[in-house]
């Protein structure tokens, strides 16, 4: 990985950078991955006939079971007085517009992968989707591995969740100075 | 769209619906609250915060250090259906956020 440099060319602002074969590889997976988890979620949404017609997508109306998705979907609402008529409402609502917008995202990285690794450069729309979709895979990573405040735990080398983590802390980086040189203007 | 129940949801305005809006205006504002995270970076915090919401770097940075150091910050305030779209947003661009009535 070579860090991000932010160029003004005559057709706008690009973002450079290199990357390994390995980790190009690494990307796709990840981020195909996180395709697959969305799709997932889609796909065991409630059908109706008013939905066939209108084109309209009517979402989950309860949060995902498992941490990861959850975490990628979260409710909309937050009280004591936990309104879930409300939660569910706005969830069915637009939960299909946050996982169309995560896809897209998702799917602009996986377009703008150098294949077989090396130099590569993306617009700043590239640059944003880059962020967002990067973002998702460590969020789900971050859930996995129990990120807490103070940062994911040291595991020994022989843990097996310290491959993860030594991808974390690689997206962490990779997520950093692309953010920094989106917001070089 | 203000969304009155999970059965209005396919079709316009409903009575129920326009009961909703009735109620808002007469009710405090909704308002859009970011919590604190363990795994977005500050960087990109303040980065989501001046990309959707148009702050400058010293808002977004203020809005980001208030989440950090509080667990918690107000970032925009208005109808509920406006409030909605922010929360949507926020969730696309994977950040932890609610909206709620401001009382």
């Amino acid at each position: 990985m070579r860090k991000w440099k932010r160029v003004d060319t005559a057709a706008g602002v690009r973002l450079r950078a290199a990357l390994e074969p390995h980790e190009v590889q690494l990307l796709s997976n990840l981020v195909g991955s996180l395709c697959e988890m969305l799709d997932e979620r889609e796909s065991s949404s409630p059908r109706d006939e008013l939905t066939e017609i209108t084109g309209m997508k009517v979402g989950h109306s309860q949060a995902p079971d498992d941490d990861t998705m959850r975490r990628l979907l979260p409710d909309f609402h937050r009280d004591e007085q936990a309104d879930e008529s409300l939660n569910g409402a706005l969830r069915s609502l637009h939960e299909p517009v946050i996982i169309d917008a995560k896809r897209q995202a998702a799917q602009r990285l996986l377009d703008t992968l150098p294949r077989g690794g090396g130099k590569f450069e993306l617009t700043e729309e590239d640059g944003h989707a880059w962020a967002g979709a990067v973002n998702d895979v460590r969020l789900a990573l971050g859930t996995m591995l129990d990120v807490g405040p103070d940062g994911p735990e040291q595991l020994s080398d022989d843990d097996p969740m310290s491959g993860h983590l030594e991808v974390y802390h690689w997206l962490t980086y990779l997520q950093e100075y692309l953010v920094l040189s989106l917001m070089d203007a | 769209m203000v969304l009155a129940s999970p059965t209005a949801r396919t079709s316009p305005a409903t009575d129920e619906e326009q009961a909703v809006e009735t109620v808002d205006q007469h009710d405090s504002p909704w308002v859009t609250i970011v919590w604190d995270d363990p795994v977005n970076l500050m960087s990109y915090v303040t980065y989501v915060f001046q990309k959707l919401f148009g702050y400058s770097e010293t808002h977004a940075t203020h809005l980001m250090m208030q989440v950090h150091t509080e667990g918690k910050a107000v970032v925009s305030a208005g109808s509920r259906e406006s409030m909605e779209v922010d929360v949507t947003k926020l969730h696309a661009a994977g950040l932890w956020a609610t909206l709620q009535q401001d009382r």
